[in-house]
């Protein structure tokens, strides 16, 4: 019996979001009395994990596997979680996760619940609190195959250092074409910016901006405080920003730390996407707007004086406290 | 080529959501339900298909004989025919089972669902019925672009999008960008009239067992009074000193 983790990693490096699904592994497998085994997929050095609690890391390293597929990922985690008798398994709800956890739900013949936000209530039986109706509700799901799998919302458990050596193995595991029935053409990222997937912070705008022409000042802000901009629905539907940045029920789910909305008015479907961050702060010049029943701090005021003071003043802020 | 598109029955973006029998159960009560968002955009995405390249277009539901309105609303938008598997969705896993036979039936080349519906969130049933069929599998699907044999899809990845090149038969898990907002189609009158002609099949399940279940249900504990500042100086140092989120 264990308990396996995948930690992903982008360009040989872990992403934070493994660190956190460690930690939160970690803590699953000492309700369980047993130990936590990682398997890392292309990843150049495995001692960070030593740091979070995992004892043992198996290593997949394959050419192969440099472009994103999800049933080769989805069989090389079916494989260590079968060498390794696991009994749950931990992995993110990154896009890439995402995509593969109901195929390994399918090759291990497990349960999987997803957007789990807290360690389980109980082990046995198998019980996990996870988001519903687009975080307008928790569901207390059970699990009752032998093998589980469990997608950690993310900023869900936050990050647990210990200190520990994890031993590192390697492990093979052979693929055939049919493994790699979808193949990647081009990938087209913007590197220079954050994504909303992995911000911390996100600076988030709408209608009130009145245009495309004043999301200057938006996008100065979130450069300030090293965040992702995103938008309200109508901001992507009349094309002022990108579709990628479109935020709530029906757009992109955002679980960052300080949520940031700039003229929205905070329409339900948009509040059901944005729920799990854990500050939200509004700035709208109208008192009345339903986004300051769902905040944390508000600033009643023209977007247009109260975001570029704002700026100034982080930026003064952030130089004196770096 | 024919086309499935599975069709979640879920409610308006706009509902209340509440519980009853002891928070065990979804309040159904004054809730209005409509094609779940992301199968809204495969479905016109299936009717281009339909219109440009002669697809057929079938729709399939695993529910009981409430969601047959959402069905009639699919075949009113222009699918040709409706399934309805008689059976209460449980989990993400029984309806992929159910559906796998439907494909497998059906001998449908290209399977549309949506990313995940927004009742339950799942994300499970799309790449869990690919798995089961053995069909290959593109999630968070933006684009698609079906000729014949072959398939070019692009699916959005944290931070960016990629473009992949495989093959029928194949699964997607759709959302928005399939087709533009201003695609989606409001059924007219004329078809609302066909669609009362067209065959809505009722169809027994074949008992698949479900792997997980909701348990009981609760609501976020409600939030504390939001806290006005009048400068930017408050703001800051609240952040900072209170949330500790700067
Ligand atoms: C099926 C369905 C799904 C939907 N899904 C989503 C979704 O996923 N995400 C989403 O965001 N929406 C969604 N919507 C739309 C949602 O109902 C709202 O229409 C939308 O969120 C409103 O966007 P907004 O707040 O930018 O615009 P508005 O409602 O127009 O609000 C603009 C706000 O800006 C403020 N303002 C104006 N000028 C200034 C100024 N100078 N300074 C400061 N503030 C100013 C105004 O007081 C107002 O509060 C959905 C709707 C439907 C029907
Ligand atoms: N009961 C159901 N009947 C038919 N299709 C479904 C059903 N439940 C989910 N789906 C499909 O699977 C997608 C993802 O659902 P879920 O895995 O529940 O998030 C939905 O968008 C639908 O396309």
């Amino acid at each position: 019996m264990s308990v396996l983790v995948y930690t992903e990693s982008e360009n040989g490096a872990f992403k934070k979001t493994a660190f956190e699904v460690a930690s939160y592994a970690k803590a699953v497998a000492e309700m369980m009395g047993t130990t936590l085994t990682a398997v890392a997929i292309n990843a150049s050095d495995v001692t960070a994990l030593s740091n979070y609690g995992v004892d043992k890391v198996l290593q997949v390293s394959n050419d192969t596997l440099n472009d994103f597929s999800g049933a080769a990922y989805a069989k090389a985690i079916a494989a260590a979680a079968k060498a390794e008798n696991t009994e749950v398994v931990v992995l993110s709800q990154s896009a890439d996760a995402k995509y593969l956890a109901p195929l390994l739900a399918v090759a291990l013949e497990a349960g999987y619940a997803s957007n789990v936000v807290a360690l389980p209530e109980s082990t046995a039986p198998f019980k996990v609190k996870r988001t519903a109706f687009t975080n307008k509700a928790f569901s207390l799901t059970e699990i009752n195959t032998a093998v589980k799998i469990v997608g950690l919302g993310k900023n869900a458990f936050g990050l647990k250092e210990t200190s520990g050596a994890a031993t590192a193995e390697t492990f093979d595991v052979s693929f055939d074409d049919a493994d790699f029935g979808v193949k990647v053409q081009s990938v087209d990222r913007a590197t220079d910016k954050v994504s909303i997937a992995d911000a911390e912070i996100v600076v988030s705008a709408g209608r009130g901006m009145k245009g495309p022409e004043n999301w200057g000042m938006i996008e100065d802000l979130a450069e300030t405080l090293g965040a992702a901009t995103a938008c309200s629905k109508p901001v992507s539907d009349l094309g002022w920003r990108p579709h990628g940045e479109h935020v709530g029920q029906t757009g992109k789910p955002v679980a960052s730390n300080l949520y940031i909305a700039i003229g929205i008015s905070g329409a339900i479907q948009h509040l059901a996407g944005i729920n799990a961050s854990k500050v939200k702060v509004v700035i709208n010049n109208d008192p009345e707007a339903p986004f300051f029943k769902a905040a944390d701090y508000g600033i009643v005021g023209d977007a247009f004086e109260v975001v570029p003071e704002l700026n100034d003043k982080l930026k003064t802020f952030m130089a004196e406290n770096a | 080529m024919k086309i499935l598109v599975c069709i979640s029955h879920v409610p308006d973006t706009t509902s209340k959501i509440n519980f009853t029998d002891g928070d065990t159960q979804f309040d159904t009560n004054g809730v209005q339900f409509v094609i779940n968002p992301n199968d809204e955009f495969g479905l016109t995405r299936a009717m281009w298909f339909k219109e440009k390249q002669g697809a057929s277009v079938d729709v399939v539901n695993v529910g009981g004989p409430e969601t047959e309105p959402t069905l009639r609303k699919a075949l009113a938008i222009g699918a040709d025919t409706a399934i309805r598997v008689n059976t209460p969705a449980v989990d993400g896993y029984q309806v992929a089972k159910e559906l796998a036979t439907v494909v497998k039936n059906g001998g449908y080349d290209l399977v549309i669902a949506g990313r995940e519906s927004i009742d339950y969130n799942g994300g499970m049933v799309p790449g869990m019925l690919a798995g089961l069929i053995d069909a290959n599998f593109v999630n968070t699907c933006i684009q698609l672009e079906v000729e014949g044999n072959n398939a070019t899809a692009v699916r959005e990845i944290d931070g960016g999008k990629e473009t992949v090149a495989t093959t029928l038969p194949l699964v997607i898990g759709g959302q928005k960008g399939l087709v533009e907002e201003s695609d989606l189609r409001i059924p007219n009158m004329r078809g609302i009239m066909m669609a009362r002609k067209k065959p809505l099949n009722v169809v027994e399940p074949t008992g698949a067992q479900a792997e997980s279940k909701a348990v009981s249900f609760e609501k976020p504990a409600p939030k504390g009074a939001v806290k006005l500042v009048d400068s930017v100086d408050e703001l800051i140092d609240l952040l900072h000193n209170e949330a500790k989120a700067i």
